[in-house]
């Protein structure tokens, strides 16, 4: 199809949707009005379990199996990731050159290292009460790490993140979130329902499986995240040859002739 | 007006087609995906957003005593972020494989069959 015609369908679809998206929004509830009857019920059954964070008890208690579905999306996808980005037959890997880093640069993020990486680690622990999660808090931690890679260098950061380990990490962190959920099968009810006790409201143990799932999703995330830096750092710092560009299309090209 | 901000939902969602269909680069139509998801974000937010209302956190403020927005929209959009960090990943990950074996990232120029 000519790019001349792709526009004028493209026209015709979009405009189509812009009146079925107008139609639609006239007949939503009003923007800022006072019927909410799920959020309603959402924050009663949250407050009900002791959850001071409704968000985090509607992922991780409410609405928990929906959670498990997302977090396979995160693990396929990660999956995916490390599957396409593999080291290929035609290419090899070089160890990075190391580079001078500016002082100041790297005294900041020797400081800013430990500190982000409690952050995180208290973002995760304190899902279930204030803003954050195993979510959040897992890819603050992942981010914490890289702050090696700009303080020092690339050898530095691969020291102290064997990406085995973190996929390993991903895998368990998925896992436990299913263990989790079998548990509230065997206590007796149903796939991931809050079985603990839930605790004194507004404390670091309030919530029952809550502050479990979220650590669950948090050491998930935070290995997804590493392995998937890890996948994209390597093929722009270390993954050579195989060609990038017009030169590894005449490579293959004179390969096979 | 109390429709404005499903419409500029809307708007972000149309733009971002918009981008996707006239793309001349794959990393661009990644963003432009990326976009269209954003609007998605922007109509959940929307539709639970209540006026005067607070974040649904009770750690520190009486259950109670203001009101607070929808928490399971914002649930929703939770997960979207997640869902939409890790598929563009993935989509990244499958341009830099097209640019090594076709040497390009013109979706235009993408069009031959090669085995």
């Amino acid at each position: 199809m000519s790019r001349k015609a792709r526009l004028w369908l493209l026209a015709v679809g979009g405009i189509g949707v812009a009146v079925l998206l107008a139609c639609a929004a006239f007949d939503l509830p009003g923007f800022g009005g006072t019927s909410h009857p799920y959020g309603e019920r959402a924050v009663r059954s949250a407050l009900a379990r002791h959850t001071a964070n409704v968000i985090s008890s509607v992922n991780f208690d409410q609405r928990a199996f929906d959670t498990l579905g997302e977090e396979s999306i995160l693990f396929a996808a990660v999956l995916g990731t490390v599957v396409l980005l593999r080291e290929t037959r035609d290419e090899h890997s070089e160890p990075p050159e190391t580079v001078r880093v500016d002082p100041h640069v790297r005294r900041y993020a020797l400081i800013a290292l430990p500190v982000t990486l409690l952050i995180g680690l208290y973002i995760i622990a304190h899902g279930q009460l204030s803003p954050g999660g195993g979510f959040q808090g897992g890819v603050i931690v992942a981010t914490a790490l890289h702050l090696l890679y700009i303080a020092i260098d690339y050898k530095a950061l691969e020291r102290i993140r064997p990406a085995a380990a973190y996929a390993i990490a991903d895998a368990a962190g998925e896992a436990a979130y299913v263990l989790l959920g079998t548990a509230g099968l065997l206590a007796g009810s149903v796939f991931l329902a809050n079985f603990l006790p839930y605790g004194t409201f507004n404390t670091l143990s309030s919530g029952g499986t809550v502050p479990l799932l979220n650590a669950a999703i948090g050491v998930e995330v935070a290995g997804a995240t590493v392995v998937l830096l890890a996948r994209f750092l390597d093929q722009a710092l270390e993954i050579e040859g195989g060609g990038t560009g017009g030169t590894g299309r005449q490579d293959e090209e004179a390969n096979r002739s | 007006m109390s429709v404005l901000p499903y419409l500029a939902a809307g708007w972000v969602f149309l733009v971002g087609c918009y981008g996707l269909a006239t793309s001349r680069n794959l990393i661009h139509a990644v963003g432009c995906l990326s976009v269209c998801q954003s609007s998605t974000y922007v109509l959940l937010l929307a539709v639970g957003y209540r006026r005067g209302g607070t974040a649904p956190v009770f750690s520190d403020i009486a259950p109670g005593s203001r009101p607070v927005v929808d928490p399971v929209v914002q649930a929703l959009v939770l997960t979207d972020v997640v869902v939409g960090a890790t598929v563009t990943a993935l989509l990244l990950a499958l341009v830099i494989q097209t640019a090594k074996r076709h040497g390009t990232v013109d979706p235009d120029e993408l069009s031959e069959l090669r085995g």
